[in-house]
């Protein structure tokens, strides 16, 4: 556990505690809308994607897609949360011009999924677990364009009905960074799931920051709420602006008023969006068009049965299985395909020297060229090949650098490469001693010095004689032969 | 010969099959109907090329022996239900111009049964209100005169299915449908003398008809006699995949239930029906009723539906709240009336402002109000919990009995003006009905007797969930005994 201090930060009149709260709106990975069957992709046109119910028509009625509840359900259990077996959709009133129903069908007292926890993993290495309160399903709005006409606005449609999951944290944050590391957390258990892409940028994940200060030990300071943050780098930054923003009210001797605030990712800075007083009364009530949510326990299991390994339990079984290091483990299981291609090279082989090579080399392959491990230009089982001619002295470590490299230019396999180059090791120990005797002879002198004590010659002699073999002899061998040689 | 305007659904469709007249000659006397009646003010929207057409097609099936139930019979639809491509106005101003790109569940069934629409009737605006004068097409009237001597002008329909009910009565349609979400088929069906059972909730699919209050919203058929209601009920209910509140549950053969057998069948009179200021003639006729029943061999027994009282105003809190949210999405921005603003609240304010009369704003208001925060668990939660319990009354009574009986309303018709600046004594007309809707029941009115005045009145049969088969049974038999053969004076 990191040294408690360390998650406060200083102020004039000393030190303060930050608490967040994080509502993330994930949207669920369906091939059709909450309730209308229409489809939900992102990227058509605007309003090519509407059915009669989702633009709000008379008469129209909302039936519940099965599958978005699905995901709801694996979501609730890969967080650990209870799942409620009745739940009840709400309608939630408001007026906007992007809401064609004039309300949100949404879960409000009794939501699908309650009480769970995430843990999430921190720089230090220390690990904390942050609780979850709920878990409830909902319709996203449509979209309000102002840039397309002086004076009037445009709306598309196309995401109106979509199903999000909004996940409400509890305020158990205390520093950016964890909540950096809550979202990474839960946007790769909702990618591990298949639940949600959480491509932030795409608007398929987005954030509502709850912040507040107080001095450590005191009750919990007002909150503003940061709306709508779409990337894990503009929350951490909100939140430290924000925190920043309330301690210097407070060390002025002003008050925090509790209002709802946007987040200028140009300036950096949060504004008021509006305040408390203009918050909506949303007259929440049963939604009389659907019936009470009632899920059979035993279908709950079945889904249970197919839940895929998330990645805590990846990450302790590869540093069990696999003795790797923690921060090895926690890098190769934040993509479930990464810790899958990982696995692929690793299997029956040195399992940390797969972990190197895909960790080091070929990470920096990756991220030199933009690209994803999908699109990696050397597969598992190339780098596999590769590791087999390590471990079976066909090429050493160093020349291994030389053939990587080759196998991401051409593509080619590393066998094919070793031998059209002629970069097969050097393990006959007779070709070797020759090349000794020859260095040997060409450098008296040294060898002199050598036996006289000065060892650290003996690096010298070793890279004169990889020189004289073109870097392939095996350095074992090669280590043994010249001490025996310089030895006399 | 017969007028075919005077036929039932079941003799015209004989008719049909006999080749006694064609499906367009039939349609033909009915648009003349439409046009002899137009003074009631009974459609918003006439489709008589459409019928015509519809007419020639189902003639060309009848020629080849084929043909639905409903095949070449006019009747006409309320103007809540959207029709594809037609006008559909919920007789709100608000949703001028609004044609909508599909067809509802029930009308879709009703045209694939080979029925003939005549056009869309007129309705309380959004099928608020128990008079029909709250629409902004005007009032609908009813066909109906009261005897000479008592001087009163027009009389109402009754509501909110009024156009459905004068147009019914006054032989312009063979049938028509209707929606009742507190009493608004059976109460207009007794001001008309004519028949209407609200079905069970779930029963009838409510996709595609505009809605009012989503808990209540029940559509049913407004026909002249339970034969016909239960032919036409035969076609519209049955399970709806797009409608998540309706039940999957199979469709029996209504008309075959109409047996006129009611031996040992206990009949419950609820003793809290008996309200203050009825009518003397109203309680007479109901007593009438439950002698025709027990002379038919069933047994009435008394019963208490003790949370009776209670359910006008837990009507009026979980309806209007329901209605506010369902009419929020008409606000100018994507179909209907829009007027514009410097700003979108204003655009929003002007356009509800002109778009929604008195009425619906009255109720949009309540509904708003009831949901506030710091409101919400003493009128809305308060009123749901009621709701249950009054739906408790009811199967209690049922464990006793195997059908009610009560008056369909406390009044006959009144004249158009009377209750107009009282809303709470215009709701007291649905203290019969109300209930039923509350408790999801059934229930079916039937044309009984007249009123001093000579005006129709209605006698209602309240069943148990999805036993509309007993309802109609038993309205059978009412109907039999009252034969009643009274037709308006006004007429097509």
């Amino acid at each position: 556990m990191a040294n408690p201090a360390d998650r406060l930060i200083a102020g004039r009149t000393g030190a303060w505690e930050i608490v967040i709260g994080l509502e993330v709106h994930a949207q669920v990975i369906s091939n059709a809308k909450l309730f209308s069957g229409a489809a939900a992709d992102f990227g058509a046109e605007p309003n090519e994607q509407v059915s009669p119910v989702d633009a709000g028509f008379p008469g129209m009625l909302p039936v519940l897609n099965g599958k978005c509840v699905e995901q709801a359900v694996k979501t609730g259990l890969g967080l650990d949360a209870q799942i409620n077996l009745t739940s009840v959709f709400d309608r939630k009133n408001y007026f906007y011009a992007d809401l064609p129903q004039g309300y949100q069908i949404s879960q409000f007292t009794q939501p699908i999924v309650g009480k769970g926890e995430i843990r999430i993993d921190l720089a230090d290495g220390s690990s904390r677990m942050i609780g979850i309160t709920r878990l409830h399903l909902e319709q996203d709005a449509g979209k309000s364009m102002h840039d397309q006409h002086p004076t009037l606005s445009y709306i598309d449609l196309n995401r109106s009905g979509v199903a999000l999951m909004e996940i409400v944290s509890e305020p158990d944050m205390r520093t950016a960074e964890e909540a950096g590391a809550y979202l990474k957390k839960l946007r790769s258990i909702l990618r591990y799931l298949g639940t949600c892409d959480g491509n932030m940028e795409e608007g398929s994940m987005r954030c509502d920051c709850n912040v507040s200060v107080r001095k450590p030990g005191d009750a919990l300071g007002t909150r503003c709420e940061i709306k709508n943050v779409n990337s894990i780098r503009f929350v951490m930054q909100a939140i430290e602006y924000e925190a920043r923003r309330q301690i210097e009210i407070i060390e002025d001797g002003g008050t925090i008023k509790q209002e709802t605030r946007l987040f200028d990712s140009g300036r950096g800075e949060t504004r008021t969006m509006r305040s408390k007083e203009e918050a909506h009364d949303y007259r929440y009530f049963p939604d009389p068009d659907l019936l009470p949510l009632v899920l059979d326990p035993a279908w709950v299991e079945t889904i249970r049965a197919t839940m895929p390994e998330l990645p805590d339990a990846k990450k302790s079984r590869f540093v069990n299985d696999y003795k790797l290091t923690p921060y090895d483990a926690d890098v190769l299981v934040a993509e479930q395909s990464v810790a899958a291609f990982y696995e692929s090279v690793a299997k029956g082989r040195d399992a940390k020297l797969a972990a190197n090579w895909v960790t080091s080399d070929l990470f920096g392959v990756l991220n030199k060229r933009g690209l994803g491990i999908d699109q990696s230009p050397v597969s598992a089982a190339q780098l596999g090949e590769m590791l087999d001619l390590i471990s079976d002295n066909t090429i050493s470590s160093k020349i291994a650098k030389d053939v990587f490299a080759e196998m991401v230019e051409t593509g080619e396999a590393a066998g094919a490469i070793v031998e059209a180059k002629g970069l097969r090791q050097v393990t006959d120990s007779g070709a070797i001693e020759a090349a000794i005797a020859a260095v040997i002879a060409a450098n008296e002198d040294k060898v002199t010095e050598y036996r006289s004590g000065k060892d650290k010659l003996f690096g010298f002699f070793v890279g004169q004689v990889m020189k004289a073999t073109q870097g392939k002899a095996n350095p074992a061998l090669l280590n043994t032969l010249l001490r025996e040689k310089l030895a006399g | 010969m017969v007028e075919l305007t005077d036929l039932t659904l079941a003799a015209a469709r004989a008719g049909l099959d006999a080749r006694e007249f064609s499906a367009v000659e039939l349609t033909k006397a009915h648009i003349a109907a439409m046009d002899q009646a137009r003074a009631l003010n009974a459609f918003i929207t006439e489709t008589p090329d459409l019928a015509l057409e519809r007419a020639a097609e189902s003639d060309a099936r009848l020629a080849k022996g084929e043909g639905g139930v409903l095949e070449g019979l006019p009747i006409a639809i309320k103007d809540l239900f959207c029709t594809k491509g037609v006008l559909t106005t919920a007789g709100s101003h608000i949703l001028d111009g609004f044609k909508p790109p599909y067809e509802s569940t029930v009308t879709s069934k009703l045209w694939a049964a080979g029925a003939v629409g005549l056009g869309k009737l007129n309705l309380d605006e959004f099928a608020m209100g128990s008079a029909n004068i709250t629409s902004y097409y005007g009032p609908v009237i009813n066909p109906w005169t009261p005897h000479a001597g008592a001087a009163r002008g027009p009389l109402v329909p009754g509501g909110s299915s009024g156009g459905s009910a004068a147009a019914v009565a006054a032989r312009i349609a063979l049938a028509a449908t209707g929606t009742d979400t507190g009493g608004s088929i059976r109460q207009p069906a007794s001001f008309c003398g004519i028949v209407g059972i609200k079905p069970t909730y779930g029963r009838v699919s409510r996709w595609g008809v505009v809605a009012f209050a989503s808990s209540l919203d029940q559509a049913g058929p407004m026909t002249r006699t339970v034969e016909d209601a239960a032919i036409m009920l035969g076609v519209m209910a049955g399970h709806d995949p797009k409608d998540s509140t309706s039940a999957p549950m199979p469709v029996p053969d209504f008309r075959a239930a109409l047996t006129g057998d009611i031996r040992g069948l206990k009949i419950g009179i609820p003793r809290e029906y008996r309200v203050d200021n009825m009518p003397v003639e109203i309680d007479r006729l109901w007593q009438q009723g439950i002698e025709w029943l027990r002379a038919a061999g069933a047994e009435p027994v008394e019963i208490s539906l003790p949370m009776t009282k209670y359910a006008l105003p837990v009507y009026y809190i979980i309806a209007p709240a329901e209605a506010s949210a369902n009419l929020a999405r008409y606000d100018g921005v994507k179909f209907g009336l829009r007027v514009p603003g410097a700003s979108l609240d204003e655009m929003y304010e002007n356009t509800r402002a002109a778009g929604f009369g008195a009425e619906v704003k009255r109720r949009v208001l309540i509904g708003t109000y009831v949901l506030s925060a710091g409101y919400y668990d003493a009128y809305y939660l308060k009123a749901q919990r009621i709701r249950t319990l009054i739906a408790r009354d009811f199967e209690a009574a049922f464990q006793k009995v195997d059908a009610i009986l009560t008056p369909t309303a406390p009044s006959a018709a009144f004249a158009i003006g009377e209750k107009m600046d009282d809303p709470l004594a215009m709701y007291l007309n649905d203290v019969f009905t109300v209930p039923v809707n509350l408790a999801g029941l059934p229930g079916l009115s039937v044309p009984a007797g007249l009123s001093a005045d000579g005006l129709p009145l209605g006698l209602q049969v309240i069943g148990r969930a999805f036993d509309e088969a007993t309802v109609l049974r038993v309205g059978g038999v009412l109907e039999t005994a009252a034969a009643f053969t009274a037709t308006p004076a006004r007429r097509g």
